[in-house]
């Protein structure tokens, strides 16, 4: 039956379905470009970073930047070097994560294990309200709050003023802990419930379920959200640039002011810096130092996860 | 032997009755009251946030805060030009945001190939955004839009560039979650009808699809109104008292007026900062209500 | 030969033959052919598969198929799960195109034209042969706008031409006494038979030259499966079907031929391959069939 001549056109389109249909290449075509917008910037992100950089090293040499412990980059004469940012965004970053790991843990063993569907309803939309505030009411409450009232209360190993790594520390920690407890939660309820029901049925309290089964078990999914929220911590800028004071102190001490990388770069941003000053390049090269960690710290949790992802049958 | 048998037999007692030993229940009790001053933590850190912030600002809430402007006296200091600025800089970006995120959302999930190298290396960078401090989008805006190539300077249009950027991955992950849920059995019901693909997408996929979408730039748009950080590297943390008038004028926002205010040295400044942040709070309370809102009238229909 | 959803939206292929920009085929065909007025059923073969075979990736998931279809008939595909037959009816409106691994092979003719060739495009094809769904899936709009939409993005008809169309097919497809007094109301508010019917109704609101149906009852129970059986039997004079059906009695009460199915493992092949083993009169294969595997599926004996 071989193609008859009359027939030929019977499936092709209409003129108006032929039209719609080439349209819709110039369709695809724009959707594609948009979608592209996506990757320009990532990698305007890195390209933001990187001249500035390598400019900014030209200028200071990385044993100054390294090895040296005074940070005053902005003064005259300027001193570069960045421990104290270092020991700064690692000393707030610590007490934010001894709050916000094991209290975001405690709250999802809570809610997987302990709490009824009553206190469920109740305590769930309370703490993702608390996962919504923004960081500013946080750092406002940094210092209308927790400085006064906890932080100059709890530390007794030296005097406390008002501004503290301690008090951005616990704050940041307290912002935290509803984005830790989320991803907890998830940790846990990707074991299967066969495991933690044998853990029972052998006569286990709940406790014992907990710490013996669950947590093992979930052990991959719990340390990824852990970085993550060291991840985030590292990043958190205006809590502390609000209750931390902008004293790059290089001291190892949470009682006293301390500057992080992030609160470093608002603090300079804030002033006008001439463009092609090496203390405009300062923002730029802490930037990459912190981007870089962050990103660091961002595919160590996909690596935990991957790799070491507990696969049950 | 006598002594094995009596030892196995008084092994299990006669009854059912609890044997646990007291350390044990202990360490239960231990456990979980642990548990439950986590819990009473996070809980309370709301209270007292609200609460703690209520007292500091509420003698400042009234109709003078909203229409003030700030100035040097907190008697006269009003937020009304940080208000129209949040206005300006999150509704430009969120609708920037959400075209840029849907037409990235509708091609990667209903055009392009998944396996391809393209949508592989378009999610990978999503991701990769998403986990970047917010800060850095800062830099990146000072470097690339508030001066280098755009030359912008620190106006509403910089402002509204840079939170566009950092809204934009929840934008789209939040789009194509909304695409993937609209069950397959649609599309082949149009497909089998003769429509072609952007006429099965824009007439059932993306109407479908909506109730999702809303929320989701919903989401985006509360993020983009708290967000401070950025902001502060793009001049809005600068003494401005008047409104916007357009995308080249000088700005601030509710998030970077309160931090303003709560850095004042004078008491009466900070209960101004205070009733700020009452205000964001509510916005933010009332954008998510509208979320819920589409979202159970959404199940109604249909 | 591959062809994939793509590659047919950018084929621009229009001949001389293409008509003017009014809808194609709104005005539905007349109530009866010329060809039943005198008697005798037009019996011509409208669709023809010659050696069809599909691949996902690089399964074989059925082969061999030879397959005439004929006007005013109904034709069933019978046979067990996993042998091929929704596979091969999805292969006869490109519905296949839309799985990116899937590979048609052989050749499948539409009133002569090679389907899967140049002269054929996807959309039209989809158009001329429609296609109704195991599970009922009504478009989340009013009923009205559920048997508009086909028109509608196959043209641009006025208001009047839209509302006639809608008429015409709900009342080919016996619903529409039913809804006539609600065409504004969701298409969900129907029961699981009415929402079928309404499916079919949109089907054939596009004016189809062939009916596909991907065993269209499974999902339904048994007096909305009668109704769409009997339903069945009125339309085919217009619309000739090709039916999958799980359920051997309806092939045997409702077809005029059937095609069974079955399937085979290779030596070299892991998973087994779906064949088209016996395709001859449905009373013929039901009472006399040729082959023994044939046999041993109609008696219950095996699948």
């Amino acid at each position: 039956m071989s193609a008859q001549l009359p027939n030929r056109g019977l499936l092709q389109p209409s003129g108006l379905k032929a039209r719609q249909q080439r349209a819709e290449v110039f369709i695809k075509l724009f959707l594609a470009v948009v979608a592209a917008s996506g990757v320009l910037i990532t990698t305007g992100v890195v390209i933001a970073l990187v001249r500035p950089t390598v400019q900014f090293f030209q200028e200071v040499s990385i044993s100054e930047f390294l090895f040296t412990t005074d940070w005053f980059p902005l003064y005259e004469p300027p001193d570069f070097g960045v421990w104290p940012l270092i020991i700064g965004t690692f000393t707030v970053m610590l007490i934010a994560i001894v709050i916000a790991v094991p209290g975001g843990l405690a709250v999802a063993f809570f809610l997987s294990e302990y709490a009824s569907p009553k206190t469920k309803r109740i305590l769930k939309p309370f703490l993702e309200i608390l996962a919504g505030v923004p960081t500013v009411v946080f750092g406002f409450f940094a210092l209308n709050f927790i400085a006064p009232n906890v932080a100059q209360k709890i530390w007794i190993f030296s005097d406390i003023g008002f501004y503290s790594a301690l008090a951005a520390g616990i704050t940041v920690g307290l912002m935290i802990l509803p984005m830790m407890t989320t991803l907890a939660e998830d940790a846990m309820a990707s074991v299967p419930r066969a495991l933690i029901d044998g853990a029972y049925a052998l006569g286990a309290t709940k406790r014992e379920a907990c710490t013996g089964v669950i947590l093992q078990a979930g052990l991959s999914g719990i340390i990824a959200a852990a970085v993550i929220a060291m991840s985030r911590a590292i990043g958190e800028t205006t809590i502390v640039l609000l209750a931390a004071g902008s004293t790059a102190n290089f001291t190892f001490n949470p009682g006293e002011p301390m500057q992080t990388m992030s609160s470093f770069i608002g603090f300079a941003g804030l002033g006008d810096q001439p463009t092609d000053s090496t203390g405009y390049r300062t923002i730029f090269a802490v930037g990459a130092m912190l981007f870089v960690i962050t990103f660091g710290l961002n595919i160590l949790s996909q690596r935990i996860v991957t790799r070491f992802r507990e696969v049950y049958e | 032997m006598s002594t094995t048998a009596v030892n196995i037999a008084s092994r299990f007692a006669p009854d059912l009755k609890d044997s646990t030993s007291p350390s044990r229940k202990f360490r239960d009790k231990l456990f979980l009251s642990g548990l439950w001053i986590a819990t009473l933590v996070g809980v309370l850190t709301l209270f007292f946030l609200v609460l703690s912030t209520l007292l500091k600002g509420y003698t400042r809430i009234n109709l003078d805060l909203i229409t003030g402007f700030p100035s040097p006296f907190p008697e006269d200091a009003g937020i009304q030009s940080a208000i129209f600025g949040s206005l300006w800089v999150v509704v430009t970006s969120g609708v920037v945001s959400l075209f840029i995120a849907l037409c990235s959302a509708i091609y990667l999930e209903e055009f392009a190939n998944k396996e391809s190298r393209f949508n592989r290396l378009v999610t990978l960078n999503i991701q990769t955004l998403a986990g970047v401090p917010s800060i850095v989008f800062g830099i990146l805006g000072l470097a690339f839009v508030a001066r280098g190539w755009l030359g912008w300077g620190f106006t509403v249009g910089t402002a509204s560039a840079v939170l566009t950027m950092m809204v934009l991955p929840v934008m789209i992950v939040s789009s194509r979650e909304a695409l993937k849920a609209v069950p397959s059995s649609l599309r082949e019901g149009a497909y089998a009808l003769g429509a072609t693909r952007w006429q099965t997408v824009s007439k059932q996929v993306l109407p479908a699809a909506i109730p999702g979408i809303a929320t989701g730039s919903i989401l985006g748009v509360s993020r983009a109104l708290g967000e401070s950080a950025p902001l502060i590297l793009l001049g809005a943390l600068a003494y401005v008292s008047s409104n916007p008038s357009g995308y080249t004028s000088d700005y601030t926002v509710l998030p970077l007026i309160i931090m303003k205010y709560a850095q004042e040295a004078q008491e009466e400044f900070r209960a101004v900062g205070a009733a700020a942040i009452i205000v964001l709070l509510l916005l933010l309370v009332g954008l998510n209500l509208l979320a819920i809102v589409i979202r159970d009238r959404s199940r109604k229909s249909w | 030969m591959v062809k994939d959803m793509n590659k047919t939206m950018d084929n621009d292929v229009s001949t001389a033959a293409t008509t003017a920009d009014t809808v194609r085929g709104v005005s539905l065909r007349p109530d009866s052919l010329p060809s039943e007025s005198s008697g005798t059923p037009n019996k011509e073969m409208i669709m023809e598969s010659r050696d069809l075979q599909v691949h996902y990736g690089d399964f074989l998931a059925v082969k061999n198929v030879d397959l005439k279809i004929h006007r005013n008939e109904i034709t069933a595909l019978i046979g067990p799960s996993g042998c091929g037959k929704s596979t091969i009816i999805r292969c006869f409106n490109r519905m296949n195109d839309l799985i990116p691994s899937a590979k048609v092979g052989g050749k499948i003719f539409y009133r002569g034209i090679d389907l899967y060739g140049e002269d054929a495009n996807a959309g039209e094809v989809r158009r001329r042969i429609g296609m109704v769904f195991q599970k009922p899936n009504p478009f989340p709009k009013s009923i009205y706008d559920n048997v508009a939409f086909g028109p509608r993005v196959n043209g641009k008809p006025s208001k009047s031409e839209t509302d006639e169309l809608v008429e015409r097919s709900l009342k080919r497809a016996a619903l529409w006494n039913e809804v006539k007094d609600r065409l504004s109301e969701s298409a969900f508010s129907l029961s699981g038979g009415q929402q079928q019917r309404l499916c079919i109704a949109r089907a054939l609101a596009v004016d189809p030259d062939v009916l596909l149906m991907d065993e269209p009852c499974s999902a339904l129970d048994p007096i909305a499966t009668a109704r769409i059986e009997d339903l069945m039997q009125e339309i085919k004079g217009q619309y000739p079907i090709v039916i999958v059906t799980h359920n051997m009695q309806q092939a045997a009460r409702v077809s005029d031929r059937t095609a069974f199915f079955n399937t085979e493992v290779d030596a070299d092949a892991t998973r087994p391959t779906g064949v088209l083993v016996e395709y001859d009169e449905t009373r013929k294969i039901f009472s006399t069939p040729s082959d023994t595997r044939t046999e041993q599926y109609i008696s219950g004996r095996m699948g």
